[in-house]
């Protein structure tokens, strides 16, 4: 098994760049969307109110980091920078451009789904601690999501694993170099798009922290810097389910040679990541029953039936 | 099967084609520091009180105002003068409580209460933004220009007698059995 | 019971009634003007049109008027009915023709009873656009507004001024369309009920003049139940209070008390409440120095704290509280406590207590006293001190038209009939009086007779009643007759009541008339009939006369007791609360006992000549600003409740006695004081019932004082301070200084507003009676503290006073003789200085003429004062209006003597003008 890691150096680079493109996200997101609503969107602070991303910053380290006193100290503290960590560690195994990456590990897809389903901890914890009926019910809400999107997450996946032969994500993308998985895949890529909406709780599958029903479910009563970091966590989760979806279906890397690879998969990624927030901007929440149903009585029995379609591909192209 | 596919995934996507094309439409946000927005007639912004077109205050001080007002921001107290005719003795409105939903104007019977297109009310001392009669009063009809709410009321005042309002007779000579 | 069927939904209704009242008393809508719960109907404005079918087979039916309807077995209407609607709103229409679009600038919107029939009615917009007619107003003196334009000619401002008040100066003038309710001319309306009329009328022709000069919407008041402090009758009142004063006063409706009418002294007097005269912060002087120094209210506490040490004398009041007179009581201790009457008073009232104990005597409510039959009214002029007394016994006087109607087998809501048929039938009303009363209009019998010979002739019909009541046997053969007449009437009568009071102040009085009420008794028992109640009351002449005699009941000291152990000097210092000893004592007493030099503690509202005496002046709340409870003349306790905080620094006389820790205030409340009285004392016992529980729904969740509409609550302080302050707190009781909490609807007790759904007027009230003009639902009224001995007493034995030469007795005005209501601007425009009256024989004796001057002499006072003369007044006897200026006592308790005064015209015409307030119909024209 092989289990390298890159030079410290790498690895800074890699925390930083993910990092400050996770902060780039608030002011792209309020950008995009107000191209899309017809508004302006922050453009006061800097050129194009770029640095209204440094105003955030700065208002979000200053502000008064309160506990509320009805609440679960330690595992209210706890909670957020879990949701970062994990995020944070799922990127070591996303392979950027050949050479670029944190880990090459033989089990990156596996390592990714653990990381999925420890974020989960995260929001239950800050739910739980804040000892408040709606963070309690957002934080319900979210355990029953992410608890029954990583499955479909993980089935959906397995068509890929199965095709490429191999839980390494750096041996997936170049499994890709004849052809992307999402023409073989494409339900596979469905589902998994789908799925990692809902695990990254983004709209329009934002019900844990539904504004309109429960005020803002699992994080009403965090402020400061620790509701940034579930604010981070948020984005970080988008770029990560994007690059996922980049490296997964999308050939990585992989890409015609005027560009250099990792361009084309910083493309690729920023492609998905506008998909993410145009999502934002047209699609209406559902219900929570209507998630649910939709979630085990839809996406479970298609995707069983992709990954057996895909099994039965397989076996007849080796000729059994 | 195709049915539920084109209404489920499908419709999706024709949601979320229709939302990228507005990114090619014209903005609707007006950058107003910089830009001075054009402000409908109807706009419900500053509230006054009005005066009639013979120059006299038109509120009468019936409190119909205040009783609308959803967040009970208008206080005021009926006066009267020798003639009879009602007026407030102070007319207040805590703008710092307005909602500017223009029920006031709505409920008005003598057009005397209006909102106007102004909006620049902001103070940095809460207390000013308690407005009297004194400042709330214009001296000019506002919007309605010809409704004069003693012509037609039946209470004589000042310059109107008894008979004199719109479609009334002269009053009645009780020694007269006349028809 | 009969049933009738409702829109096809069956009732259980009362078949003497018509079907407007019972269709009301079912909860049903259904509009009316003319018809009124105590006036009956006429049918004039025929809005209260319905359908009514044959039988069920009739699908056709006919349209009737809902109130000329009996609500018979069996009867079918429908008020949905489509014919019956559309008549409905073209009547409106009709009678909303000439009606001038006033609403904005009418006192009446938004509790206007046009307004919501015209909403019920369905009539939205105008389709006449001929010209309308108009009419002048008249100035109606300083109580009631008169828009003339606005009226829809209902009549019952007529009905209930004439028929049911027996005013004389209001008519219905002119004819067809033109019809004009007002005076042959411009001027004071003259009856003491005549402020009704802005509740009687159902739209804003006859409005509340005091209201209107700080007018606030019926929305906007913050009321809470009360009860009327103006004299002993107990009516209960609602009124309301916007930016920190009292805006008006309206009837709130009592089954047994005032029913729908107070009198224009209870309504118009709540302005004496932020009069000049009211004391605003305490003062305390140092020494014998003029100067003042003014005090906070927790300093005025600590000064009257560390001032009450050693032997504390108090002198309770009639006219504060129950909790007042208590606090006194407990904290100089009962054997300091003295009462705060005049030394007369407190005699009668000891035996007033007595007699309201005695078995098989009743003391009627106000409702008892309208169905009596016959009624035998003793010296008290019960229209100037309990005037709301008076409008029921002018009510009783038409029994015998009731009586009439049964045999004619007339319903008796058939009012026009009735009184068509009656004429000028009325069952007895026998008045005693040393002057002629505003009741001798409907009296069968007037006597007048000075109180001695009253006192002679009501022995004589004691004796005539049960010969065992006295040994008479001197008495004239002039009496004997009269004896005989009237003795027969009581002994006739299905429910006597015998009515009287204190303002004689003469116990023998009391004495002589719980006799006649005795031997009534003894007559009934003697001849085997069956026990008939036998009512006997004593008007009160001020709100808690009744619960300070009851609290003195058995070792109560007198007042005189007081000054004399003032006079002596062996006392630290004296506390009276609420009292103007100047009215209760003569000057003289007064002085001797202030010389004493002992500091006097004075807890007062108003300013007035005796508390400019005081070394601490403190404060304290009127009957609108504290929680009370008030006792009236029958021994009914009834609770007030705080309309509205009062200023800083004015607190309940409770609040001050009370020895409590400041931060605990809840210790002092009114309920608490209640409570224990009624624990310590078992004469008190059933004072724990007195308010609704505070459990359950009522503890957790209050009733509001505010209307759901009240407006302007983040606008009426804030130009003080923008910045809204914490609602205030009533921990106190179960209402709440707010709009918010639960309309305890049900219980109609801690209703002061009555408000339903299309119902804005006064006339909602049918909403909360279990049926009109009925009990409230659930409503407390009050508890009766008077239980009846086992055992009936033995007749009492008084001496009668010799015949004097001259007999003076006091004159007493509904607008004046209340020291509080007074205050009041529109009362004060209605009130007159001192006067004197007497007949002409007497006047020519002394060669005195109409209104001229008189000088009145005693051993210690003179005063010079004009003279009314009257031809209804007994002879050898005058009458004398203090004003509660003229030493009272002096000239009561004196020998006075007499002499004219030469005067100039103008003071005769200065005079006259004071006497034509006073209305007096027997003032002799002639000028010598």
């Amino acid at each position: 098994m092989r289990f390298e890691v890159g030079s410290a150096l790498s690895i800074g680079a890699i925390l930083f760049t993910v990092i400050i493109v996770a902060a780039m996200l608030i002011w792209v997101e309020r950008r995009l969307l107000g191209l899309w609503q017809e508004r302006l969107g922050p453009n006061r602070v800097g050129p194009f109110g770029l640095l209204q991303v440094v105003a955030d910053m700065i208002k979000i380290f200053t502000k008064e980091d309160w506990v509320p006193p009805f609440a679960d100290k330690f595992s209210f503290i706890l909670a957020p920078p879990i949701i970062m960590v994990v995020i944070l560690l799922s990127f070591s195994v996303i392979p950027f451009a050949p050479g670029v990456g944190v880990i090459d590990s033989d089990i990156g897809v596996l390592f990714v789904l653990a990381m999925a389903s420890l974020g989960a901890y995260s929001v239950m914890l800050g739910g739980l601690s804040s000892n408040n009926k709606y963070a309690l019910l957002g934080s319900l809400r979210a355990a029953a999501q992410m608890v029954s999107y990583e499955v479909f997450m993980g089935i959906s996946l397995l068509g890929v694993v199965a095709l490429a032969g191999s839980f390494n994500l750096r041996e997936i993308v170049l499994a890709q170099s004849d052809g992307w998985f999402i023409i073989p895949q494409f339900v596979g890529f469905v589902i998994f798009l789908i799925a990692g909406i809902a695990e990254s709780h983004r709209l329009p599958f934002d019900i844990p922290e539904a504004e309109q029903e429960i005020v803002a479910g699992y994080h009403t009563e965090y402020s400061g810097m620790k509701f940034g970091m579930f604010f981070v966590g948020e984005y970080l989760g988008v770029v990560l389910v994007s690059s996922l979806l980049v490296v997964l279906f999308f050939g990585g890397w992989l890409g015609p040679g005027f560009f250099p690879p990792i361009v084309w998969f910083v493309l690729k990624t920023a492609f998905f990541i506008a998909l993410f927030i145009l999502l934002r901007a047209a699609i209406p929440r559902p219900r929570y029953d209507q998630l649910m149903n939709y979630g085990w009585l839809f996406l479970l029995p298609l995707s069983l039936l992709n990954l057996v379609l895909t099994g039965a591909y397989i076996l007849w192209q080796e000729g059994i | 099967m195709l049915r539920l596919i084109k209404d489920t995934l499908g419709s999706q996507c024709v949601t979320l084609w229709r939302v990228f094309m507005h990114a090619f439409a014209k903005t609707d946000t007006v950058e107003y520091p910089d830009v001075q927005p054009q402000m409908a007639a109807r706009w419900r912004g500053r509230i006054i009180l009005s005066r009639d077109p013979d120059g006299e205050e038109r509120c009468v001080a019936c409190n119909l105002c205040a009783v609308a007002c959803p967040v009970d921001c208008i206080a005021l107290q009926k006066a009267e003068d020798e003639e009879g005719r009602w007026y407030p003795e102070f007319f207040r409105i805590n703008f710092s409580r307005c909602i500017m939903c223009g029920f006031c104007e709505e409920a008005c019977p003598t057009n005397a209460i209006q909102l106007t297109p102004d909006f620049e009310m902001a103070e940095y001392v809460r207390q000013d933004m308690v407005w009297e009669k004194e400042d709330l009063l214009i001296n000019g009809t506002g919007k309605y220009h010809d409704y004069n709410f003693y012509r037609i009321a039946g209470k004589k005042i000042a310059g109107k007698d008894k008979g004199e309002a719109r479609n009334e007779d002269a009053p009645v000579n009780l020694r007269s059995l006349l028809p | 019971m009969a049933k009738i069927s409702v829109d096809g939904i069956e009732y259980e209704v009362d078949p003497d009634n018509n079907l407007l009242q019972e269709c009301l008393s079912q909860g049903l809508d259904l509009p009316y003007f003319c018809w009124h719960p105590c006036m009956g109907s006429v049918g004039a404005c025929r809005q209260c049109a319905v359908k009514q079918y044959r039988n069920a087979e009739d699908k056709n039916g006919t349209i009737v008027m809902a109130c000329m309807t009996p609500a018979s077995d069996g009867s079918i209407i429908s008020i949905k009915d489509h014919q019956a609607t559309d008549f409905r709103s073209h009547v409106i229409e009709s009678l909303m023709i000439s009606h001038p679009h006033d609403c904005p600038v009418c006192e009446e919107g938004g509790e206007c009873h046009l307004q919501d029939m015209t909403q019920m009615s369905g009539h939205n917009y105008r389709r006449y656009d001929f010209k309308k007619v108009t009419h002048r107003n008249q100035n109606l003196g300083p109580f009631i507004g008169h828009e003339m334009n606005r009226c829809i000619a209902c009549y019952r401002c007529v009905r209930f001024y004439n028929d049911y008040a027996g005013g004389e100066d209001l008519a219905a003038l002119g004819s067809h369309h033109h019809v004009y309710f007002g005076r042959h001319e411009e001027g004071t309306l003259e009856n003491e009920f005549s402020g009704n009329l802005a509740e009687v009328c159902p739209t804003g022709v006859f409005t509340d003049k005091t209201f209107s000069a700080h007018y606030t919407r019926k929305w906007d008041l913050q009321t809470a139940p009360s009860v009327c402090a103006g004299c002993g009758v107990g009516c209960n009142t609602a009124p309301g209070e916007r930016y920190g004063t009292v805006r008006r006063v309206v009837n709130r409706y009592h089954h047994d008390i005032n029913g729908y009418f107070i009198c224009d002294r209870g309504r118009f007097g709540y302005d004496a409440n932020s009069s000049d005269q009211r004391i605003e912060v305490a003062r305390f002087r140092h020494g014998q120095e003029s100067q003042f120094n003014t005090l906070s209210a927790l300093e005025a506490k600590r000064q009257l704290n560390a001032m009450i040490g050693g032997d504390v004398i108090g002198i309770g009041s009639p006219r504060a509280s129950l909790e007042s007179n208590i606090a006194l009581r407990d904290r100089v201790g009962v054997q300091n406590f003295y009462a705060g009457f005049s030394d007369g008073q407190f005699n009668c009232l000891q035996e007033v207590t007595k007699s309201l104990r005695e078995t098989g005597l009743v003391c009627p409510s106000i409702r008892d006293i309208e169905q009596s039959d016959c009624i035998l009214l003793v010296d008290e002029d019960i229209t100037n001190t309990s005037a709301r007394l008076a409008l029921a016994v002018r009510q009783a006087s038409r029994s015998a038209a009731t009586e009439l109607a049964k045999e004619a087998r007339i319903p008796l809501w058939q009012d026009a009939a009735v009184r068509e048929l009656a004429q000028n039938t009325r069952s007895p009303l026998i008045i005693l009086s040393p002057q002629g009363t505003r009741l001798d209009d409907v009296a069968s019998e007037l006597h007048l007779l000075r109180l001695t010979e009253q006192l002679h002739l009501l022995q004589a019909i004691a004796h005539v009643i049960d010969p065992q009541a006295n040994d008479l046997d001197d008495y004239s053969e002039a009496n004997s007759s009269l004896a005989n007449n009237i003795a027969e009437q009581l002994c006739r009568a299905q429910r006597p009541c015998l009515v009287s009071g204190i303002s004689a102040e003469s116990p023998a009085l009391v004495k002589a008339c719980t006799n006649i009420g005795k031997a009534l008794r003894a007559h009934h028992s003697k001849n085997a009939e069956s026990p008939r109640p036998i009512g006997l009351c004593f008007a009160m002449p001020e709100a808690n006369s009744m619960g300070l005699a009851l609290l003195l009941e058995s070792g109560g000291k007198s007042l005189g007791a007081a000054l004399q152990r003032l006079a002596q000097g062996n006392v630290d210092a004296a506390i009276v609360m609420e009292n103007d000893l100047s009215l209760r004592v003569s000057a003289v007493a007064l002085e001797e006992a202030l010389a004493g030099q002992t500091p006097l503690l004075v807890l007062d509202q108003q300013h007035n000549s005796f508390n400019a005496k005081a070394q601490l002046l403190l404060p304290t709340a009127s009957v609108f600003e504290q929680h009370g409870t008030w006792v009236n003349y029958e021994g009914r306790a009834q609770s007030s409740y705080q309309v509205f905080r009062p200023s800083e620094g004015i607190l309940p006389a409770y609040e001050y006695l009370s020895i409590t820790d400041p931060v605990q205030q809840c210790l002092v409340s009114s309920e608490l004081i209640i409570q224990e009285l009624a624990r310590s004392d078992s004469r008190f016992n059933s004072l724990t019932d007195l308010r609704p529980p505070r459990t359950g729904i009522s503890a957790s969740m209050k009733s509001p004082r505010q209307s759901h509409r009240y407006s302007g609550r983040t606008a009426m302080y804030a130009q003080a301070h923008v910045h809204e302050a914490q609602q205030e707190q009533d921990r106190a009781s179960s209402l709440a200084f707010s709009m918010e909490g639960v309309m305890l609807q049900k219980d109609a007790s801690l209703m002061a507003s009555p408000w339903a759904p299309a119902w804005n007027s006064n006339q909602a009230i049918s909403k909360f009676q279990e049926e009109v003009n009925g009990e409230l639902k659930q409503g407390s009224k009050g508890v009766l503290l008077c239980s009846r001995q086992s055992n009936a007493s033995p007749y009492e034995r008084f001496d009668i006073d010799s015949e004097q030469k001259l007999a003076c007795f006091a004159i007493a005005h509904l607008f004046g003789s209340d020291e509080i209501s007074a205050q009041a601007p529109a009362i004060q425009a209605r009130c007159v200085g001192p006067y004197v009256c007497m007949g002409q024989s007497l006047a020519n004796a002394l060669g005195i003429r109409q209104h001229g001057l008189v000088q009145l002499e005693t051993a210690t006072v003179r005063v010079q004062l004009p003279v009314i003369i009257r031809s209804k007044i007994a002879q050898n006897c005058i009458g004398i209006y203090c004003a509660n200026e003229v030493d009272k006592y002096a000239l009561l308790n004196g020998k006075v003597a007499l002499q004219a005064v030469s005067e100039h015209e103008s003071h005769i015409a200065s005079s006259r003008a004071m006497f034509d307030l006073l209305l007096i119909k027997d003032a002799l024209r002639g000028e010598a």
